[in-house]
């Protein structure tokens, strides 16, 4: 697959502001523009990462930036795929770039999140399944984790106190991340002893829902060369696949897995093949990667995508954390940004950022959550209803 | 009344999930129109199947916290509700179902036996709203 080149890179900070959630989007993407030395009028195409909890300009979030920015006749395009819309509105920019439609590229997510629970739209919908797994077994988003977390432990013999390390690790890289919600460093004993949310997990390992923004401006590397751009970093490859049936996993937001009484059927594993495409796409694998961002909805989670990205063997991924290869000065960082623990989601926003973390510590710009060296960086992430996500990045 | 129809049966006086499966095949879903599709077959009618009562623990969690509507809390205060996954014996498929009253984490185990039952979900004044629910197996009634 042919690359692309990140000219620039911008974040609204992560909190709970309360504002419009346009005016953090506008923010990163001025940040990002200045970040490139772009002039808003090349920009041809605004890809934009849904919101659906702020309303119809939510849902035309490209057009929501675009005309906050000032409507400049760019092409647009809205993109939804739950917490994987970034890299799909990453996804369609390079498919614009690529194609020659356009040559530079504004991919822009950003959310205004309510407190508490993520829950379904109102009404009586038996229809929905989205709707059913909270009505009939009032299966909220960290139940789905508490059972990952929960077989984890009985299959390979994790503890609580391995995912209190992630929590542990994480809030130590956040601490030096100004575009962080929490920079707290936390030690064990405030994991262990913050509440029970969805027995194994406690509320100091499960990921908050925050208010932030997130924006790149991607180009053609020809574009990139003759505008002075002689070493970018790159997009190397961008996964955004779904599930291949049948799925025996439970997730998100399904009452069931796939039946696999069928012993014929293929056997794919779906977190697998997310980072499995990207590294395709960029003819690399996991022995290239420095430095790692993934979903850590859980502190556990994070545990699971050591393993599914091929970091370690299946059971291994407890041995990475305890021999301290996953923390910054290690063999392979994950997380230097903090990751979802440091910053709570903002669901469209997330997949950008991970990709803005990395394009900072590829230009060894990190300032003090720098991983020494790194050359390439993956990101990995998952949306609700099979939508992964995983973005490959090099220099 | 169940909470929600089309989901599950009494009828036999056993309580079994009404699942879906493509005719001469061993692909079945859950429920039957809202769980997928085998992309191997071509345009198909599924056929109605009652599923299999047992399975073992594929996983569990207790959830501490009272879920948002459309979740009704059955009774104030809130009592956490444990839920487990259960792999379908025949159908080798995980189906999600909270465990029915009592049953906790401490006495649940990854591969453990586990057989369906039905369980009030809510009630209100008129009636009570039912739904499927998991418990640990009745062993001495396996043979």
């Amino acid at each position: 697959m042919d690359e692309i080149a990140v000219l620039g890179v911008g974040m609204h900070p992560w909190g709970k502001w309360g504002r419009n959630f346009t005016e953090y989007g506008v923010a990163a993407a001025r940040d990002a523009l200045a970040d490139a030395g772009v002039d808003y009028a090349d920009v041809g195409f605004v890809s934009g990462a849904v919101t659906v909890r702020c309303g119809y300009p939510g849902y035309v979030a490209g057009s929501t930036f675009a005309r906050a920015l000032g409507f400049t006749g760019a092409q647009l395009a809205s993109s939804y795929s739950a917490c994987a819309s970034g890299a799909t509105a990453l996804q369609v920019a390079r498919g614009q770039i690529l194609s020659g439609a356009c040559d530079v590229a504004l991919v822009v997510g950003a959310d205004t999140t309510p407190k508490g629970f993520l829950a379904p739209n109102a009404g009586d919908r038996p229809d929905d399944i989205d709707w059913l797994r909270f009505h009939l077994v009032g299966a909220t988003n960290p139940v789905y984790f508490g059972l990952h977390a929960r077989r984890r432990m009985d299959l390979y013999g994790a503890t609580t106190d391995h995912f209190a390390m992630v929590k542990v690790k994480n809030s130590r890289h956040g601490a030096h991340n100004s575009n962080a919600r929490f920079t707290k460093e936390y030690g064990l004993d405030d994991v262990r002893n913050s509440p029970v949310v969805s027995d194994p997990l406690r509320l100091l390992d499960i990921c908050a829902t925050s208010d932030g923004g997130a924006a790149m401006v991607v180009s053609s590397m020809e574009w990139a060369r003759s505008h002075g751009h002689r070493n970018p970093v790159r997009v190397a490859g961008i996964s955004t696949v779904s599930p291949t049936y049948p799925d025996p996993v439970i997730d998100l937001p399904y009452l069931a897995a796939d039946s696999v009484a069928d012993p014929s059927a293929p056997l794919v594993g779906f977190k697998e093949s997310i980072g499995a495409r990207a590294y395709d796409e960029a003819g690399l694998g996991p022995d290239d990667v420095d430095v790692a961002e993934v979903y850590d909805l859980s502190s556990a989670m994070e545990l699971d995508w050591y393993e599914q990205l091929g970091f370690c063997g299946t059971g291994e991924a407890e041995r990475l954390l305890r021999d301290g290869d996953t923390a910054i000065g290690g063999r392979l960082p994950v997380n230097p940004s903090g990751g979802l623990g440091a910053f709570g989601e903002a669901v469209p926003a997330q997949a950008i950022a991970q990709v803005c973390e990395l394009t900072w510590q590829l230009r060894d710009a990190a300032g003090a959550r720098q991983v020494d060296g790194a050359r390439v960086g993956i990101t990995v992430n998952q949306g609700l209803f099979g939508h992964g996500s995983s973005v490959i990045v090099r220099r | 009344m169940p909470a929600v129809e089309g989901l599950f049966t009494v009828d036999d006086g056993e309580p079994r999930l009404i699942g879906g499966r493509v005719p001469g095949t061993e692909s079945y879903f859950f429920p039957k129109h809202l769980g997928g599709a085998d992309p191997r077959v071509g345009p198909v009618e599924l056929e109605e199947v009652l599923l299999s009562r047992r399975g073992r623990v594929w996983s569990y969690t207790t959830s501490h916290y009272p879920p948002p509507p459309p979740f009704v809390v059955p009774s104030e205060p809130y009592e956490p509700i444990t839920i487990a996954a259960v792999e379908l014996e025949d159908e080798k498929m995980v189906v999600l179902g909270q465990c029915t009253a009592g049953v906790g984490p401490e006495d649940l185990s990854v591969g453990m036996k586990m057989e369906l039952a039905v369980d009030t979900l809510y009630q209100d004044d008129d009636c009570d709203y039912l739904v499927w629910k998991w418990r640990p197996a009745d062993t001495a009634a396996e043979n």
